[in-house]
């Protein structure tokens, strides 16, 4: 890791209004970054414009160090597994994957040997002569990985690409996919809306919403300590509470007053506090810092998922223990557990 | 199926048996009789009428007429490709305003429309008039086989064009940008995919226009006149001037093996047979 491969600098794209607005980020050598955010964030136009399937209205990108605005995607070392996989319908396996290789006019006897290396990379070997449309979507998902690695690119773009596949078999995939990252050891861009995926596979997540970037950090950065409400909330649950900051390291919301841990913002500045549910503990009532009813309680597997309607706001609580409707409860937390934000980042 | 759809599918299956089992067996019997009275009684069969069909002069007219449609179609899938290529380019707002127009002469009468073809290749026609003007010769545009093909090739060409289109606007863009990212310029692109994938639709486009075009007798009649004769032509001479029914029902039904064969031939072509515009057939 070290080098920069790619760089967007002040990248914006206008369609009939502003999908991206001044995008800066850059992806380093063998690293797998993740775009993360909502559905029409801009993350896919952000990939398309590193693809070279849209140009950018503003900015440059540059690809080790050169500027390639205007360089068609053909000419790029980057290639692309399309969400919907793209496979050519009228080619078996062998020669999807055999495509690019083809068009470099490699000879037969090397691409025979490539296709094999790669069904073998992606667990498919002894598939050649088989049919697109006798694979099931995980397979599928594979040919397209196979079918963009055999071009040995410097920067391999994701988009989606476990969407559509069940919950199982994404799990699977995303280790697996971890795993040949680290095996071909090539740069990974990968697009997606799902947070446990990006987090699970990424080295770097960023994150976007509205055309722009909320914020960039490893995973457990992102995790604990998002830059504001919008990120808190987009990464896993969270009680996201109007509160304001009486003086450093004192905070009043819900009518109380905590200590905790930040520091930096105004006097009696407006902000928002954020409660992770995994954070707060369940206790007797009369021990908590807040006190209130459990309204709703769903079994989630590992864990309860509560709501404690604590007069003014409903509370999310995770717990192993469950509590029944109607029960009495306190909350407790730490001064460490509170994490504040400002709230002039955060417009929707 | 169960009961209640077969009773809702029969008045489809009588319509189909009255209007088309019924004739093409009403015009295969005509093909195998003779021409002598023939009533219920006393029907007589023979295969000569099918026996005349052989001879050189009707083969030469046969020969004659799928040359011509062969040569028309070519000119429909060429001028056709790019033209449904292009439209399928074409920003969809606009995409429908632009087909329409090029559907838009389909819905006058053929009649007419190859009449205006004969006002203007005719001896005082359009551009003859306008050859004169700048004292040119004039030359003979009309009664001759390019009259012919220009007559198909206008009447057909939407034929051509349509099933194309829709082959091609049915495709998933992200396969060309798939072949683009895999290292293909826009040429090898075309080539290792997008005309792949519009082959059922060209291969509808062929069928469209090559049946039609060989057995059409007004575009014959009208553009190329009286001197050669061509299978429509025929069909037509037979039964409305000589009266001959029967050799008429033999040649027809001689053309209708023609067709038949050929489209067959065409269709081990079409490897994809539920993709783009195959599904017109």
């Amino acid at each position: 890791m070290g080098n920069k491969i790619i760089e967007l600098k002040n990248i914006s794209k206008d369609y009939d209004v502003r999908v991206l607005n001044k995008i800066n980020l850059y992806v380093n050598e063998n690293e797998f970054l993740t775009l993360l955010g909502p559905s029409g964030c801009g993350k896919t136009t952000t990939l398309r414009i590193l693809g070279g399937f849209e140009f950018p209205t503003e900015g440059d990108l540059f690809f080790e160090g050169k500027n390639i605005n205007n360089v068609p995607p053909h000419k790029r070392q980057i290639n692309t597994v399309f969400q919907k996989y793209a496979l050519f319908p009228h080619l078996n396996i062998y020669e999807n994957i055999a495509f690019g290789l083809r068009i470099k006019k490699i000879n037969d006897a090397t691409i025979k040997e490539e296709v094999k290396k790669m069904l073998k990379l992606v667990n498919l070997e002894g598939f050649e002569t088989r049919n697109i449309d006798s694979l099931s979507g995980g397979q599928q998902q594979r040919i397209a990985i196979a079918r963009a690695l055999i071009n040995k690119p410097k920067v391999l773009l994701l988009d989606e690409p476990l969407g559509a596949l069940d919950l199982k078999l994404r799990k699977e995939m995303q280790l697996e996919l971890k795993h040949m990252q680290r095996e071909v050891g090539i740069t990974f861009v990968y697009v997606t809306h799902d947070q446990e995926e990006a987090l699970t596979m990424s080295d770097t997540v960023v994150v976007m919403n509205n055309g722009e970037i909320q914020q960039i950090g490893t995973p457990v950065d992102i995790y604990n300590e998002p830059e504001n409400a919008f990120v808190a909330d987009f990464i896993g649950e969270s009680n996201i509470i109007d509160g304001i900051m009486n003086e450093d390291y004192l905070v009043t919301f819900l009518g109380r007053t905590f200590k905790c841990v930040d520091y930096g913002f105004s006097r009696n500045e407006n902000i928002h506090v954020v409660l992770r549910p995994e954070d707060i503990v369940m206790v007797p009532e009369n021990e908590g810092y807040l006190k209130g009813t459990v309204t709703s309680t769903i079994f989630k597997g590992v864990h309860y998922e509560m709501i404690v309607n604590v007069g003014t706001f409903d509370i999310l609580v995770q717990s192993t223990y469950q509590s029944e409707v109607g029960d009495r409860v306190g909350l407790k937390f730490t001064p460490e557990d509170i994490h504040i934000m400002s709230k002039a980042v955060w417009n929707e | 199926m169960n009961k209640k759809q077969k009773f809702f599918a029969f008045p489809y299956v009588l319509w189909m048996f009255i209007f088309i089992v019924l004739p093409i067996v009403l015009v295969f019997l005509y093909s195998i009789t003779t021409k002598e009275v023939n009533n219920i009684k006393t029907i007589n069969f023979t295969l000569n009428n099918y026996k005349l069909f052989f001879d050189p002069l009707y083969i030469g007219v046969t020969i004659r007429s799928i040359n011509l449609a062969l040569v028309s179609t070519i000119f429909c899938l060429v001028l056709g490709y790019p033209i449904a290529y292009i439209i399928s380019k074409i920003h969809s707002k606009h995409r429908n305003t632009v087909l329409l127009l090029f559907i838009l002469p389909m819905w006058m009468n053929m009649l007419l429309r190859t009449y205006a073809w004969m006002t203007i290749l005719g001896n005082n026609g359009i551009i003859n008039n306008f050859l004169n003007m700048l004292g040119l010769p004039s030359l003979r545009l009309l009664y001759n086989n390019s009259a012919i093909i220009i007559g198909m090739v206008y009447n057909f060409l939407p034929f051509m064009v349509l099933p194309i289109y829709t082959a091609l606007s049915k495709m998933d863009q992200h396969l060309v940008e798939a072949s683009h990212d895999l290292g293909a310029d826009n040429r090898t692109t075309f080539l290792k995919v997008i005309l792949p994938l519009s082959l059922p639709g060209v291969i509808s486009g062929i069928i469209m226009v090559f049946m039609p075009a060989v057995s059409s007798f007004v575009i014959p009649r009208l553009l190329g006149g009286n001197r050669s004769l061509y299978i429509g032509t025929l069909i037509e001479n037979l039964f409305l001037v000589t009266g001959d029914w029967n050799f008429g029902s033999a040649v027809a039904i001689m053309m209708m093996l023609i067709i038949l064969v050929s489209m067959s031939i065409l269709n081990r072509f079409d490897v994809d047979k539920e993709g783009g515009g195959s599904s017109l057939w």
